[in-house]
Parts: structure tokens; C-alpha cells; sequence
């Protein structure tokens, strides 16, 4: 009765990804009401810099109280042209050149507007292919891909596999691997790649390198190239970052720069930058004019509220404002990055070296006790009911090596973040009494091998791998 | 090595030479303004409401508070930023749901738990076809209809539209024979019916559906085993009678049968409240599974949440809503009868209509021709010489030419005596025969252009348009 899209699963929602936030909703943690609840580690918000947002309205109210002497009540209410309020776009643009560093400059008629990059994505996937036709996307990617990506639009996700061997850094190999797949196994057309820069979630940049292999696989296969810079405001290694748009309009290859840049298109969103994924504002940036009309005329399925663009262009027009958020952000990004970082460093659990993004990328391989993703399950479920915390496994990521989550830190404060440690070196503890007891169990008692109970954390874990057993 | 697009971003190119976008792109060139642009063209074919903004207005006043994120003095911001629960904010589902319920007389209550927001109501029907068809289904749906419909239905679906044929004969209502014609032209092209979608009140007719029609469709849905949606975007605009009956009035005898979780309505809040900026609106349906389905979906257009909390506390207000929805409907009725009277004067009759913000205008007899052609050649004249923009019927696929939808509720009274003013003067001077001459004077020089009008008005569907025209 029903179409097979109200009816399937392929909107991923089943994805554990998902299922732990429906355990953490059901137990919340609250400091005061609630403080054995599972601690929210799975959630990519910035919650770090809302208050220099609220400080600016407070002394700006004219930006939520429709008047800022160039547009009425009225005016705003009215307003519903797709292509979007020109103050905000210019607004826009403008913030994305500062995220840059102004070395790119954006134009404004290039941005097409869209409730959020969900909708940014699913429109680029309709402009660029037919269902049944596949795009090229690195492992491990954001789960919400499965949605936005394929649901309605019929599209097919081919991995290119990145491993822990080089730092989850893309290959040429792993790309031309996913595009034979893709056209000879399945016998689908590759019509495109899909990059997260900064990726999500790795926490990291690509480098230079990654994305001229980038552009040259596009260009010698002559598919599209989308770019999904949600975080590149979240870059607090300022030498990180390099837009797709920026190295495009550098690049100097065989083919003609116009060509190049008809096939590059980035989508971009205020949601991680800002923290304000309530609003709903996101945009895809595209040098190729055909995809920016059919775009445009695609966003009036999902606009961005007039009234969200006039609170939103006065607040980015504001340079004093952009400059000072944008620096304070990537700070407190920093700090607290490094609270993470080194806080499970001293429990022995490393991160994968990362300068972006409200998440770390932590190798648990260790307390796997397969390197199965059963094994991973198992451990997850553990940090979930156990340890209350919930965070990611990589394989709702599609990781193709089991033993890697996601843990973010950007969506709670210092307190909970303190807490969140506790509790997992409460974890690591047992799980190291728990390895203590199975090998005295196995190999009897002996007073030399257990005097490692004596070292730090860090130090027992590397010495019981050291040993022979 | 061409780079590829897709066939539904390459297609869209072809609308661009439609007389209905070359209508607004006059318009743009040469807008009405009453001090600064008194000869320019007067945009009556944007079926906005703009009559009630005070109202709105002088509320915002007294609740400045509100549009600054605060909740009894305190700032909710933080949980607003935050906030992007595809569920909705749950007091803003309340209060919408409560306000639909006062629209329609408190004959019928909505359960908040069955309602999905979207950004507008092109959302919410583009949504709904993806729930309900495959590509390459059909849904039935009576003409003249919002041209609109063309793209949201369509054009990232793959459903098919087949009219159900309604003609002045019986004043546009739907019949039984037009219903069961339309399935069997379904079945001819291989085409699997999905539903029925109508806009009631409808666009462009500004007419309320009669009771007997509802009970046809039903009865209709019922037999073939198929959808219903009513677009009930116009609800609020019903302003004199007889009352609006909406399809959940209807539904309620049926709650134990098999059709109740059939039937699906769309609204949104871009027309009774004149905010379609703001992107508002809804999808309320018995149909757990579609509830569902759509409310992932509305993750492609999510209602922000600053608009979510502010309309909340507006339509919480019943003090307020109360005056407005009865104040509101004064307004349309008085505008509403200074066209129709002025239009009577210049021997133009209108379909009688009790809502909307538009009339169905009668301009057969000033035809040239009973064709589109001369339809064609009619709007022109109005575009061009009259220097009015209105929608030719032919842009809501009406099957009978001479029809022509003109907006009342988008200007001020005094811009809309100067449109009556124009129309009497054409009609004056085509009783006088120097429409003869104009023609062909006009004729040389607009050969080539009537040439390719003629090539794209018949080719493709009107929906191209600069602005959210409905």
C-alpha cells in the first residue's frame, strides 16, 4: 500500500549508530538528577561557543526582532525566493572566505541555500546521478550518509577503503579499487566521490597530496567530486585545511581549469561551525551553473526559514563578531580536544592523530577479545551499560578494521567531560584486572609477571602486550 | 568527454521559454509601484496574503520577547540552537494542531503525535508522493490545479500526474464519471494509481468542496483501493459560505473501516497567516507507517527551529488567533467583492467562490477564438498592453480555454482599483473593435515571439517561476 521507501530500512535508521542514542534518551545523564545516566559521547554538537552567540543577540536585538531598518515584519515574512535573501548569502559567502583564511573567495550566486547539509547532499545526489548509479565515499564516513545519500535518490554508496596502516589517509589504489567495483562487479556508473575535509570521523584534514589524487582520479575517470565541509570551522591546527574549492581554483593540470571546476562542488552549513543545528542552514557551492539552477530550484523542497536568514546575515555580517568567534572557537575546540586526548593517553588508549572536528577517533583495538566486530559489539555494548558512555563504533562508520570508535567532546561541559573520564578509567581498571585474573587463571601465580601491577596504567598495558606468554 | 548531469537537473532547462515565466519576468522588468512606478505591470498572479500583517504585526510588538528566544524572561537560545529533533518541538505541534482544529470549527481535533512538520507545504506533498508511489505511478488529480503541483509531485519522484477533467459546466466540481474516466486513462498508459490529490479550498478556483464531492472521493478511494490527500493549505481563507468542510469531518464516520489510515492533509501556514517565508508546513495522517517514513524524511526540510518557537507562542495565543482567523476572513471577503463587483462592471463574470486568495475568472467572451491560442494571445494583451500579470488557465491545465486566475489579496485596495480600472479599459476598447487594430499592430512585431510562445505553452508545464507563486 505504501511506496518501498516508506516501507524499507534503507534510511539506516536500524544502524547502532542510532540505537545508542535511543538507549541514552531513555537514560539521560544529568549532574544533579540524573548522575549515573549514560553520558552523551555519540553526539557531533559544539556546544563550547553558544554563549559568544548569545552574548552578540543580546547586544543585537534588532537581528531576531525583524527590524533592522532595511527590512519590515513584512518583508521577511513574505520572502520566499529560492534563491535565497542576498544579505545572507554575501553574508555567507563572506564566512566561508574567513573560515579559509580568505584564501579562496566564494560567490555569492554560486551558493545555493538548503534546510541544513543533509538536504545539500541528497539535492547534489539528484543533480549528479540516476538511481541505481553509485558515488565513491572513504571509509570510515558519517552513518547519516546511508540516508541522505541513497534513500530517495536510489544512489549507491561504493566504500574506498582507508585503513589505520597509513593514518586512514585515501590511496589511489583504494579509489581505483571502489570504481572497478563499482562498474565491473556491480555494474553500476560512477558518477562521483564523496569527501568529508575535515573528515567525520577521523577529526582529521586531508592533506594536499590526498586531494590532487583526488582531482586527478575525477578528472582521468571524469566523475564529480563533492567536498562536504561541515567542519571546516572546527580546524584549530590553522596549517590543516585546504578547501576543495581553494585547490581548484589552484590546480593546474592538463585539462582546463573550467572543466575542473564544473566537476567540484562543496556543501558547507552553519550546524557544527556555529552549533546551530536547529536553524537549518546549509548550502552547496558549485562553479557549475547548470547544478546551481537545477539546485536552486530543488531547494524549495527545503529552504531556509526568511526569518533564520535575517537573524543569521546581520550576526555574519558582523565582522568584529566572525573574527573573534571563529578564534575563540578553535581554542576552546583545542582544549578541550586535548582534555580528551590526554586524558585516555593516560589510560593507555590512543587517538588517531587528528586537528579538527568535536571528536576523537580512539583505537580500542585493545580491548577487543577478537578482532572481530562481534568482539566490537560486544565492547560497545559495555561502554554503553557498563561504563555509561555513549560513543561510536566504527563499524556504524563502516570501518573495515573492528576496535575504533568515535567519542566526541565538544557537546558537554568540563564537569561531565571529568566524569566521562572517571568512568572509563574505572573501565580500564577492571578490564585490566579482568586480563590480571584470565592469565593467572591460565598461567598460575608468579610473583615476577604480576609486579607490573605496580606500574602506571599505560605502562601495565604495554608490558602484558610485551609479554611472552 | 562530456561531464554527466542527471536527467532531472538537466530537464528542468526546458522551462525556461514558458509564457507563464516570460508573464513574471515582465513583471520584474517593469513592477507597479503606486508613486514611483504608476504605469508599471500589477502582480495578480502571486497568491499571497498580504491583508492581515498588522494583526501580526502589533502582536510581535507585544511579544518582542518571544522573537528573542525567551521563555518567561528566560533565555531558551541555547535549546533552541540545539534543538533539531525531527519529531518538532512538541508545544509547536500542539499549537498547530489547535489552530487547524479552530480553522475548522472544532468539528474535528488532531492528535499531535500525527503530525509531521516539513518546510511548506512543497514539502510536505513531494514527501507524501515519495511515501505513496513508486516512479512511474500515477496520481489523479481534478484540473485546473496549481501548476505548481507539475514540479512537487513529479519531477524528483517519478510519479505521473493524469487530470480528472472538471469544466464550467457544473461549476468545476468533480463527478463521478470525471474520476472514473481519469483511472481508466491511468490504466491506458500502464500507469498504477496511487491516489487522488485535491486542494480544497481549491487553486485556482477558490471553492469549497461540497459535501457530495467529499463522499464521491471517498467512495472512489474506497473502491479502487487508493489514497486520498487534500492540500488544505487555504483552509484559513474561507470567508462566507457555505462552511468548509474539511476531509477529516468526512473521515470521521469511517474511523473503524479500512480507508481511515487512506486519507492524508497537507498544510501549511503561507497562506492563512501570510508567512511563507518562514517555510511551515504539515503532513498530518492516521497512517502510523507514513507518519513514520515522513518524519525521517522531513530531515530534507526541517522547520527551523527559531520559527518552530516563535510561531509556537503565536498561535499558543488564542486570544490572538481567535481575532485572527475572523478578522482575516472580513478582509479577504471585502477584497474579494470589490474584484468580483469591479470585474461586473466591466461585463466580467467570476465563478462564485467563498475562499482563497484568488477569483477563477470568465473571460471566454473575449476570446478571439475558443482556443488556447487565443487564450495565449488574450494574456499577452492583459501582460502587455493592460499591463497586468494574471494566470492564463492554461498554466492550471484547464481544459476549457478562456479562464484566467487573478490574485486579489497580494496589493493594496487602492493598486487593486487601478487593476479593475485597466481590465474595464480593455474591455471597453475590444467592444469599440480597436482591438482589431492593436492585434495588428502589435501582430509584426510580435510574430516571432508568439511563434515560440506557441512552440513551449503547449510543450511543457507553467512551473518556472522566481518567487514561491501558488
Amino acid at each position: 500500500m505504501l511506496s518501498r521507501k516508506a516501507s524499507c530500512n534503507s534510511h539506516g535508521q536500524d544502524s547502532y549508530y542510532f540505537l545508542g542514542w535511543e538507549e541514552y534518551r531513555k537514560n539521560p545523564y544529568d549532574e544533579v538528577r540524573n548522575s549515573s545516566g549514560i553520558i552523551q559521547m555519540g553526539l557531533a554538537e559544539n556546544q563550547l561557543s553558544l554563549d559568544l552567540v548569545e552574548s552578540w543577540l543580546e547586544s543585537n536585538p534588532e537581528a531576531t526582532g525583524f527590524t533592522n531598518g532595511e527590512s519590515t515584519f513584512r518583508d521577511i515574512a513574505l520572502f520566499q525566493d529560492y534563491h535565497g535573501l542576498p544579505a545572507f548569502k554575501n553574508a555567507l559567502a563572506g564566512f566561508m572566505a574567513r573560515i579559509g583564511e580568505n584564501k579562496v573567495s566564494f560567490d555569492p550566486n554560486n551558493l545555493v541555500l538548503t534546510a541544513g547539509t543533509t538536504s545539500a547532499n541528497e539535492i547534489l545526489m539528484f543533480c549528479l546521478a540516476e538511481p541505481g548509479d553509485a558515488f565513491l565515499v572513504p571509509t570510515p564516513y558519517y552513518p547519516g550518509f546511508d540516508r541522505d545519500l541513497k534513500w530517495r535518490t536510489g544512489v549507491e554508496i561504493i566504500p574506498i577503503h582507508r585503513s589505520s596502516s597509513n593514518g586512514f589517509k585515501i590511496t589511489e589504489s583504494a579509489m581505483e579499487e571502489a570504481f572497478e567495483h563499482a562498474q565491473n562487479q556491480l555494474n553500476r556508473t560512477v558518477k562521483g566521490l564523496l569527501i568529508t575535509n575535515p573528515s567525520n570521523p577521523l577529526g582529521t584534514t586531508m592533506t594536499r597530496r590526498e586531494l590532487n589524487q583526488i582531482i586527478h582520479f575525477a578528472n582521468t575517470k571524469n566523475i564529480h567530486v563533492i567536498s562536504d565541509e561541515i567542519y571546516s570551522g572546527t580546524v584549530f591546527d590553522s596549517l590543516g585545511f585546504i578547501s576543495i574549492v581553494e585547490l581548484a581554483s589552484q590546480h593546474k593540470s592538463s585539462h582546463n581549469k573550467d572543466d575542473l571546476l564544473s566537476r567540484v562542488h562543496m556543501v558547507y552549513s552553519l550546524s557544527k561551525d556555529l552549533g546551530l543545528p536547529g536553524f537549518r542552514a546549509g548550502a552547496i557551492y558549485s562553479h557549475n551553473e547548470v547544478v546551481v539552477s537545477a539546485a536552486t530550484k530543488m531547494s524549495s523542497f527545503g529552504l531556509v526559514s526568511s526569518q533564520t536568514q535575517h537573524l543569521l546575515s546581520s550576526m555574519l555580517s558582523n565582522e568584529k563578531f566572525v573574527r573573534e568567534y571563529l578564534s575563540e572557537n578553535r581554542t576552546r575546540i583545542k582544549n578541550r580536544q586535548q582534555t580528551l586526548v590526554s586524558g585516555l593517553k593516560d589510560l593507555g588508549i590512543k587517538c588517531l592523530n587528528s586537528n579538527a572536528g568535536l571528536f576523537c577517533w580512539v583505537d580500542m583495538k585493545k580491548f577487543l577479545k577478537l578482532n572481530t566486530f562481534e568482539a566490537e559489539m560486544e565492547l560497545w555494548r559495555r561502554l554503553i551499560y557498563e561504563v555509561g558512555c555513549n560513543v561510536s563504533p566504527g563499524s556504524s562508520f563502516h570501518c573495515v578494521e573492528p576496535g575504533w570508535f568515535r567519542i566526541c567532546f565538544a557537546n558537554m561541559d568540563e564537569r561531565t567531560m571529568a566524569v566521562a573520564m572517571r568512568r572509563v578509567r574505572v573501565f580500564v581498571d577492571s578490564m585490566h584486572a579482568e586480563r590480571i585474573k584470565n592469565m593467572k587463571s591460565q598461567f598460575g601465580e608468579g610473583e615476577r609477571k604480576w609486579s607490573a601491577l605496580a606500574l602506571p596504567c599505560s605502562l601495565r598495558f604495554e608490558m602484558i602486550e610485551g609479554m611472552e606468554i | 568527454m562530456r561531464l554527466q548531469l542527471s536527467g532531472k537537473a538537466t530537464c528542468n532547462s526546458h522551462g525556461q521559454g514558458s509564457s507563464y515565466f516570460l508573464g513574471w519576468q515582465e513583471y520584474e522588468k517593469n513592477p507597479f509601484d503606486q508613486t514611483r512606478n504608476p504605469q508599471g505591470i500589477i502582480q495578480m498572479g502571486l497568491a499571497e496574503n498580504q491583508l492581515s500583517f498588522d494583526l501580526l504585526e502589533s502582536w510581535l510588538s507585544e511579544n518582542q520577547d518571544i522573537a528573542g528566544f525567551k521563555r518567561n524572561g528566560e533565555s531558551i537560545f541555547r535549546e533552541l540552537a540545539l534543538f533539531q529533533d525531527y519529531h518538532g518541538l512538541p508545544e509547536f505541534k500542539k499549537a498547530l494542531v489547535q489552530f487547524m482544529e479552530e480553522i475548522r470549527g472544532n468539528k474535528v481535533s488532531f492528535d499531535p503525535n500525527k503530525i509531521v512538520l516539513t518546510a511548506g507545504a512543497t514539502s510536505a506533498n513531494e514527501t507524501l508522493i515519495f511515501c505513496l508511489a513508486e516512479a512511474g505511478d500515477a496520481i489523479l488529480i481534478p484540473t485546473p490545479y496549481y501548476p505548481g503541483f507539475d514540479r512537487d509531485l513529479k519531477w524528483r519522484t517519478g510519479a505521473e500526474i493524469v487530470p480528472i477533467h472538471c469544466t464550467s459546466s457544473n461549476g468545476f466540481k468533480i463527478t463521478a464519471c470525471a474520476l472514473q474516466q481519469a483511472y481508466q486513462e491511468a490504466r491506458n498508459r500502464n500507469l498504477k494509481v496511487k491516489g487522488v490529490l485535491v486542494t480544497n479550498p481549491s487553486n485556482p478556483l477558490g471553492t469549497t468542496m461540497t459535501r457530495a464531492e467529499l463522499d464521491l472521493l471517498m467512495d472512489f478511494i474506497i473502491e479502487k483501493q487508493i489514497h486520498l490527500v487534500s492540500d488544505e493549505i487555504y483552509s484559513g481563507t474561507v470567508f462566507s459560505s457555505p462552511n468548509y468542510t474539511s476531509i477529516m469531518e468526512v473521515l470521521l464516520k469511517y474511523e473503524k473501516a479500512e480507508v481511515w489510515d487512506r486519507v492524508h492533509v497537507v498544510y501549511s501556514l503561507s497562506k492563512d497567516l501570510g508567512l511563507p517565508g518562514f517555510r511551515v508546513g504539515a503532513i498530518y495522517s492516521n497512517n502510523d507507517s507514513i507518519v513514520a517514513a515522513a518524519t525521517k524524511m522531513s530531515s530534507f526540510g526541517l522547520v527551523s527551529s527559531q520559527t518552530q518557537y516563535f510561531l509556537s507562542a503565536l498561535l499558543s495565543d488564542k486570544k490572538f488567533t481567535k481575532n485572527y482567523i475572523s478578522e482575516n476572513k472580513k478582509r479577504l471577503k471585502k477584497r474579494h467583492a470589490l474584484l468580483v463587483s469591479g470585474l461586473q462592471n466591466a461585463g466580467i463574470s467570476c465563478l462564485k467562490s467563498n475562499a482563497g486568495l484568488f477569483s477563477w475568472v470568465d473571460m471566454r467572451h473575449l476570446l478571439s477564438s475558443n482556443t488556447f491560442e487565443a487564450e495565449i494571445e488574450l494574456w499577452e494583451k492583459i501582460v502587455y498592453d493592460v499591463k497586468l500579470n494574471i494566470s492564463p488557465g492554461l498554466s492550471c491545465h484547464c481544459s476549457e480555454p478562456g479562464w484566467f486566475r487573478v490574485c486579489f489579496a497580494n496589493m493594496t485596495e487602492e493598486t487593486l482599483e487601478i487593476a479593475i480600472r485597466r481590465i474595464k479599459a480593455l474591455v471597453e476598447s475590444a467592444s469599440r473593435g480597436r482591438d482589431k487594430v492593436i492585434s495588428s499592430q502589435r501582430s509584426s512585431k510580435n510574430n516571432s515571439r508568439k511563434k515560440s510562445f506557441s512552440k513551449w505553452v503547449f510543450r511543457l508545464p507553467f512551473h518556472d517561476r522566481e518567487a514561491g507563486e501558488r
